[in-house]
């Protein structure tokens, strides 16, 4: 055996190696400069760096609180104001943007020719201009544009809209409010997992779970009636003399712009998800199913949706992500979630690259909380090798 | 007979089951709702004259009057080549097949209906350009698409003329230089999704590649560079690159706020279109890369000859809706303080004369933005299938 050893220099692995040193060390030459001048320029400005300004007094107000709040307070609660109202927005909007996408999506698919092509005009409006001038419409062009508060919009003399914001009923913060919101919740989990059993039911045994399906209606009707009477309602009161609407739970003008602007922006992108989902399940399949004897909403449940919700969740979840994303515009008009918060805070004390760490940092924590949910449901539906 | 069959259409489009029946009800109520709404108020509230008092500052900003005949000469350069290469591409089919004649017939209608609000003037350049397009197309499709130098370099040529028609728009050499942060309204926001777009593009390939290299260390990066990017907000990746550029630049070095803008734009952008190119990468099966080993071909040139064509042939749709939603994406420069076509909107209607006339001028700046991403969208579906 005389084995010939390779010279270093024909070696592929180590100009690998070192190709991927230079790389790093380039990097390094690149980072340490552009660290350099920021020490420098930054000196020059007199700034330092450094967190413990989070402690000082913010000295601005806040309109959307959901804690309370004073100018007094610390930047740091202002800035907890602001991510609670960044969660406010996106938990609502995400809810309503799927409920809209998902019925633009079937609509997008249905056999009504008119009810296809609203739905095709509404997404190629909404996907084809910017976001940014949407939030612009609805809040210049209607929520500002909306009667004075003495003479507002009413809907069954329970929900007005006025310059000053919508005002909706709302639950009022007592404990059978609370008692009966855990009922529905429980009833809701119940009814989710007797679904579930039901379908695995029709699935294994062949058997076709009415029983169940009369418990989970049963179910329903009982939650509604608590939704309705079992909550302490707060109805708003306009009191037209003083210009006050009393009771009820005001949502302002900026809340609702943001709020609608991103939802009916992301239902538009949703809808074309849920679309191309359900186009992927092959015709085949439907006609097998049809052909089992199956009735069409049984197709639906049993055959098409679970085949479509693998092709749905991953698009689905960056939809999501961009919604957090681009509740950030939430500063162009004046709604103070975390964004906004930061850019006052830094315009005021000057801490730009302190604040944008802080709100760089929670982006990508949201996003990561988002994406990780989001994993656990499509782990759920991906087709289980057996 | 042909009533039977619009009766029949009817039947089977719109009334074919009870609860279709009640959607084309409720959605005939809807449309007509809507429709009557939106033609009182263009024909009777909406006063266009917003529109027509500012038409050069929407579409030019602040450009030098007496140089205008620049954008008007590089309009006319494009839409020659424009049509020329569409004649070529079209070679072998017809010019004027039914979808084609609907376009020129519905724009030809629109630039009339548009000279209404707008003044004769843009009606005219409208129709100009449309003529030119056509006609240019006939000439390549009859003669230019049997010179073979048209052909073959048809791409090199593009190339040319972005140099070219920037070089003409930015001044310089010989003629009279304009400064970019003099640009404004929707040349600022077209040079700046052009020039961005062309730049992220070869960043975006690299960053794919490096996604997918065996080597470790450039691998980690590329991914930490393109997740991080991802979960940021835009907005606040614009903001830091007006912050922090000038930071950690040099004192001397002070690029102006559109150049900031574009860097903030192409860090984004890169991350997105490396993810886009990487699915492209994936969906190359393994064989090509074997093959083009086996014919010895290196790494540069098995990427630029046989990988990258197909892997890029394979995401154009992405890619577009990529450069789609770049375009959209320029809008957020208002909010930095750019002004481009949202943002000149917004400072024309801080004019104490035009007060109030939100609807107006989104409206008209929406249906830009829509008529630029719906034409991209179009192409790009053309090219799918083709």
């Amino acid at each position: 055996m005389n084995e010939e050893k390779t010279p270093l220099w024909r070696d592929e692995r180590f100009w690998q190696m070192a190709g991927q040193v230079l790389i790093v060390i380039i990097l390094l030459i690149i980072i340490s400069y552009f660290g350099n001048n920021l020490n420098q320029n930054l000196e020059q400005l007199g700034i330092k760096f450094g967190f413990d300004f989070l402690d000082r007094p913010a000295s601005f107000n806040i309109g959307d609180k959901v804690i309370t709040y004073q100018s007094t307070d610390p930047y740091s609660k202002a800035i907890l104001v602001g991510l609670l109202n960044t969660l406010r927005v996106l938990l609502i909007g995400i809810i309503l943007a799927t409920f809209l996408g998902i019925m633009i999506g079937i609509g997008r698919l249905s056999d009504n020719w008119l009810v296809r092509q609203i739905s095709s005009i509404y997404v190629q409006t909404l996907r084809n201009t910017p976001l940014l001038l949407q939030l612009f419409c609805w809040y210049f062009a209607v929520f500002l544009k909306l009667p004075k508060i003495e003479n507002p919009l009413t809907f069954l003399n329970s929900i007005y809209l006025s310059n000053r914001g919508m005002d909706i009923p709302w639950p009022e913060n007592t404990t059978k409010t609370w008692l009966s919101l855990a009922l529905i919740f429980i009833s809701i989990i119940v009814s989710l997992l007797l679904w579930w059993k039901r379908l695995k039911l029709i699935e294994n045994e062949a058997k076709s779970g009415k029983n169940l399906l009369y418990i989970i209606l049963g179910l329903s009707v009982f939650s509604l009636l608590i939704l309705i009477f079992g909550l302490d309602w707060k109805i708003p009161q306009l009191n037209a003399q003083i210009g006050f609407i009393k009771g009820g739970l005001n949502l302002s003008p900026e809340f609702a712009t943001i709020l609608f602007g991103l939802t009916f922006y992301t239902a538009a992108f949703i809808a074309e998800i849920v679309r191309a989902g359900i186009q992927s399940v092959d015709k085949g399949q439907t006609e097998a199913a049809k052909a089992l004897g199956l009735k069409s909403g049984l197709i639906l449940q049993l055959v098409i949706f679970p085949q479509a919700l693998r092709v749905i969740i991953p698009p689905l979840t960056s939809e999501f992500v961009n919604l957090a994303k681009n509740s950030s515009l939430a500063v162009a008009i004046g709604y103070n979630d975390i964004y906004a918060v930061a850019n006052t805070t830094s315009n005021q004390t000057g801490k730009a690259i302190e604040m944008l760490l802080i709100v760089m940092t929670t982006y990508l924590i949201i996003n990561l909380i988002i994406s990780s949910i989001m994993n656990i449901f499509n782990r759920l539906v991906q087709i289980k090798e057996r | 007979m042909l009533e039977n069959i619009g009766i029949n259409w009817i039947k089977k489009n719109l009334f074919n089951t009870w609860y279709n029946s009640i959607l084309t009800i409720i959605s005939v109520i809807f449309i007509s709702w809507l429709g009557s709404g939106l033609l009182t108020w263009i024909f009777t509230t909406a006063d266009w004259t917003v529109l027509k008092d500012n038409i050069k500052l929407f579409f030019v900003g602040t450009y030098p009057v007496k140089l205008l005949w620049r954008i008007y000469l590089s309009l006319a350069i494009i839409t020659i080549l424009g049509g020329i290469s569409w004649g070529i591409i079209s070679s072998k089919t017809n010019l004027f097949n039914k979808q084609n004649l609907i376009i020129i017939f519905s724009i030809s209608i629109t630039s009339i209906i548009i000279s209404l609000p707008l003044g004769r003037q843009t009606g005219i350049t409208l129709l100009g350009l449309l003529i030119t397009i056509i006609s240019s197309g006939i000439i390549g499709q009859k003669y230019l698409s049997k010179v073979s130098f048209f052909t073959k370099w048809l791409s090199l040529i593009w190339v040319i003329t972005f140099f070219l028609v920037t070089g003409l728009i930015e001044g310089g050499l010989f003629l009279e230089p304009v400064k970019i942060d003099n640009f404004s309204g929707l040349l600022l926001t077209l040079f700046i999704a052009i020039i961005s777009i062309v730049i992220c593009f070869p960043l975006g390939i690299l960053l794919a590649l490096g996604r997918q290299s065996k080597l470790p260390i450039i691998r980690w990066l590329s991914i930490g560079y393109i997740e991080i990017i991802r979960a940021l907000p835009l907005i606040g990746i614009l903001f830091m690159a007006q912050v922090m550029l000038p930071l950690i630049l040099p004192p001397e070095v002070r690029p102006d706020r559109v150049i900031r803008a574009i860097c903030g734009l192409i860090i984004f952008a890169s991350a997105y279109l490396a993810e886009n190119i990487r699915g492209g990468l994936q969906a190359i099966p393994k064989g090509q890369t074997e093959a083009a080993k086996a014919l010895g071909l290196n790494t540069p040139l098995m990427l630029t000859l046989i990988i990258l064509p197909q892997a890029i042939k394979a995401v154009i749709p992405a890619i577009v809706g990529q450069f789609i939603s770049l375009f959209k994406d320029t809008s957020l420069l208002a909010i930095v303080g750019l002004i481009d076509l949202l943002g000149i909107s917004q400072s024309i209607l801080a004019n104490p004369k035009f007060i109030g006339k939100y609807a107006e001028v989104y409206l008209f700046i929406a249906l830009i933005y829509w008529i630029f991403c719906y034409t991209m969208s179009l192409a790009s579906k053309k090219v799918e299938n083709n």
